[in-house]
């Protein structure tokens, strides 16, 4: 266990011996940074400063950063810094200007390296930015660094990363999940107040779920997945990391809506999320999905925690619904042929020939792609490369590929009829809260098994919210909130009732400062 | 069905990946463990059921057809292993010693 603890201030009220005004920051929200740098009370500088710092302390023992970006952080906090100077106000510089933010690293960033944890792209400098990047970065936000994440987003615990695992803030020993483990362990740790990770089949959720982080996979289509290195382009999709709902509603505002380079990015109407956090839940009708509490697996405290959440939201009004989901069996299926098949085919771009690493001693062009690729992957994308490449090839296009998407069908409507009678579904986000680092890494079935409460949600295209409900044996637990297509206003509205009721103390993360024994 | 080492390597060859023995031995292993999983969907009776490509319905996206600047040459080789008088180099695949 850990020796050294830091418990800074906020929200457990008791900070550590020889605080300083900026040792607090680290888990304020987004909008107390916002307030008190708005204010005068702090400048950006020092903000940035503050948690440069605090990297440089506790990254080399939890290995939650790629690449740290000290430039670009302290050029985008002077221009706050200046901007404030000049007499802009809140209206102008927004409720997320001076928050430190960082990005999984599959997403690109002008001046930063975007690798995907992958050997293959070690060395790939971004070309031009991501556009959730570049709106959160166009909010005033200070830009810390590119996040850990798996190989190219294959995996739930970050353990297949090329650069080594990141360990998760609350227990070193453990996994913080994956894909986007990275992105979830910078919220958790206090080293950024708002990361964004991507989500195939629940890598925002499930390092949320094992973090005690609020993580938010959007509606398919709410985000620009432009400049995000695609894994399965039919479920991918762009989600924040924070410490409160309200903090992931002001992301969400802040990255959502159309974008002319991503033909899939849908035109919907502007929603404050923000706003929708202050709606009574009264009259919310809140579904669980009975079958899905009763799965073989699922730890029994974590069911108590679905139940007790639903519970909180009936006692301040909402109505509760029971419901079944059928086809939460096949979805795994289902998702380990379309996401492999469609990322077989996405990652066919990585062939040493444009960018990337090039194999060095190839006889010919073949070769190239042949040693370029087998060098440049980890075992788990070969897999899934594998995986994808036979069930589209001839022959096994329809019993494969073809199945499956008729079996997406299927989910799909099982959600349609859920939400037609519900506003919000609670369920599960993971069977168990994190494991340990190496416990499921020799068999990639059961690491795809953790994924089940997960998975169908992309499949179907809606929305998912891990939202942490409390600590179980010292490690964050949580529940999903799910909305229907482009219904986050209600998911927003349920999710912040919950967080109110259930007070989860992510300040009292046991985060070691960087010079403890572990 | 299960797959044998011929299947796996024919895989390889059509994913481009130069794959070792001890690979191809592990692949036939993990991969058929996982198809065995996923071949409950082959149980399924989805006939006359529409395949769902995407989640959420969406017709053509059109944009006005007007030029914007795109990714400029010199952007577009930054990333390039090897490059000669603006263009990708890569070993010869025509004539003598070409591959392919």
């Amino acid at each position: 266990m850990m020796s050294a603890v830091n418990m800074p201030g906020a929200g457990v009220g008791a900070a550590g011996a020889g605080a300083t005004a900026t040792d607090e920051l680290f888990f304020l929200t987004a909008d107390e940074i916002n307030a008190r740098v708005l204010s005068g009370d702090l400048t950006a500088r020092q903000v940035a400063d503050a948690f440069l710092a605090r990297i440089d302390a506790v990254d080399p023992e939890l290995h939650i950063f790629n690449q740290v970006t000290p430039e670009l952080a302290r050029t985008a906090a002077d221009a706050i810094d200046a901007a404030i100077a000049g007499g802009a106000d809140a209206d102008e510089l927004g409720p997320l200007a001076g928050v430190p933010v960082a990005f999984k690293d599959n997403m690109n960033l002008l001046g930063t390296r975007t690798t995907c944890s992958s050997r293959i792209l070690e060395n790939y400098e971004s070309v031009y930015d991501c556009t959730a990047v570049r709106r959160l970065l166009d909010a005033h936000t200070i830009p810390l660094g590119k996040l850990n994440m798996d190989e190219f987003a294959f995996g739930s615990s970050t353990e297949n990363s090329a650069f080594g695992p990141t360990k998760n803030p609350w227990d070193p020993t453990r996994v913080p999940g994956g894909s986007s483990g990275g992105s979830g362990a910078c919220v958790a740790a206090g080293l950024a107040t708002i990361t964004l990770g991507s989500d195939t089949g629940g890598s925002i959720r499930q390092p949320g779920c094992f973090t005690g982080t609020v993580a938010l996979k959007p509606t398919y289509g709410r985000v620009s997945r432009y400049g995000c290195v695609a894994f399965a382009s039919s479920l991918d999709q762009i989600g924040p990391f924070a410490h409160t709902v309200r903090d992931a509603a002001y992301t969400l505002n802040a990255i959502c809506g159309h974008d002319p380079h991503d033909a899939t990015s849908v035109d919907a109407p502007a929603q404050d999320f923000a706003a929708a956090c202050d709606l009574d839940p009264a009259g919310l009708r809140v579904a669980i999905a009975t079958d899905m509490l009763e799965r073989a697996g699922l730890d029994p405290r974590i069911k108590q925690g679905v139940l007790d959440a639903a519970e909180m939201l009936s006692r301040a009004g909402a109505e509760i619904v029971e419901v079944t989901l059928p086809s939460t069996d096949y979805g795994l299926s289902a998702y380990y042929i379309v996401g492999p098949a469609e990322a077989s085919s996405n990652l066919a771009r990585f062939d040493g020939i444009r960018y990337g690493v090039r194999a060095t001693d190839a006889d010919d062009v073949m070769d190239l792609y042949f040693r370029s690729r087998a060098q440049g992957f980890g075992p788990e994308t070969i897999r899934r490369i594998m995986i994808g490449t036979y069930a589209l090839s001839a022959g096994y296009y329809d019993a494969y590929y073809g199945q499956a998407q008729k079996a997406r069908t299927v989910i799909k409507g099982d959600y349609d009829r859920v939400f037609a009678q519900a506003d919000v579904l609670l369920t599960p986000t993971s069977p168990t809260t994190a494991f340990a680092i190496g416990e499921k890494s020799s068999d990639p079935l059961e690491m795809y098994l953790s994924d089940i409460f997960t998975i169908p949600i992309n499949l179907a295209g809606v929305a998912g919210m891990s939202v942490p409900t409390t600590l179980i044996d010292g490690l964050p637990s949580s529940v999903q909130v799910i909305c229907g297509h482009f219904n986050e206003r209600q998911l927003f509205r349920a999710a912040a009732a919950l967080e109110r009721a259930l007070d989860f103390p992510y300040a009292s993360v046991p985060v070691a400062t960087g010079t403890a024994g572990n | 069905m299960a797959l044998t080492e011929a299947d796996v390597r024919h895989v390889a060859l059509l994913a481009r990946l130069g794959l070792t023995d001890a690979q191809v031995a592990g692949l036939k292993t993990e991969l058929n463990s996982i198809l065995e999983h996923i071949d409950q969907l082959q149980h399924l009776d989805l006939d006359g059921v529409e395949p769902t490509t995407h989640a959420v319905p969406l017709t053509n996206a059109m944009r006005d057809d007007v030029v914007v600047p795109g990714l400029s040459q010199a952007r577009a080789l930054e990333n390039a292993p090897e490059q000669r008088d603006g263009a990708f180099l890569i070993p010869r695949i025509v004539g003598p010693g070409g591959g392919a």
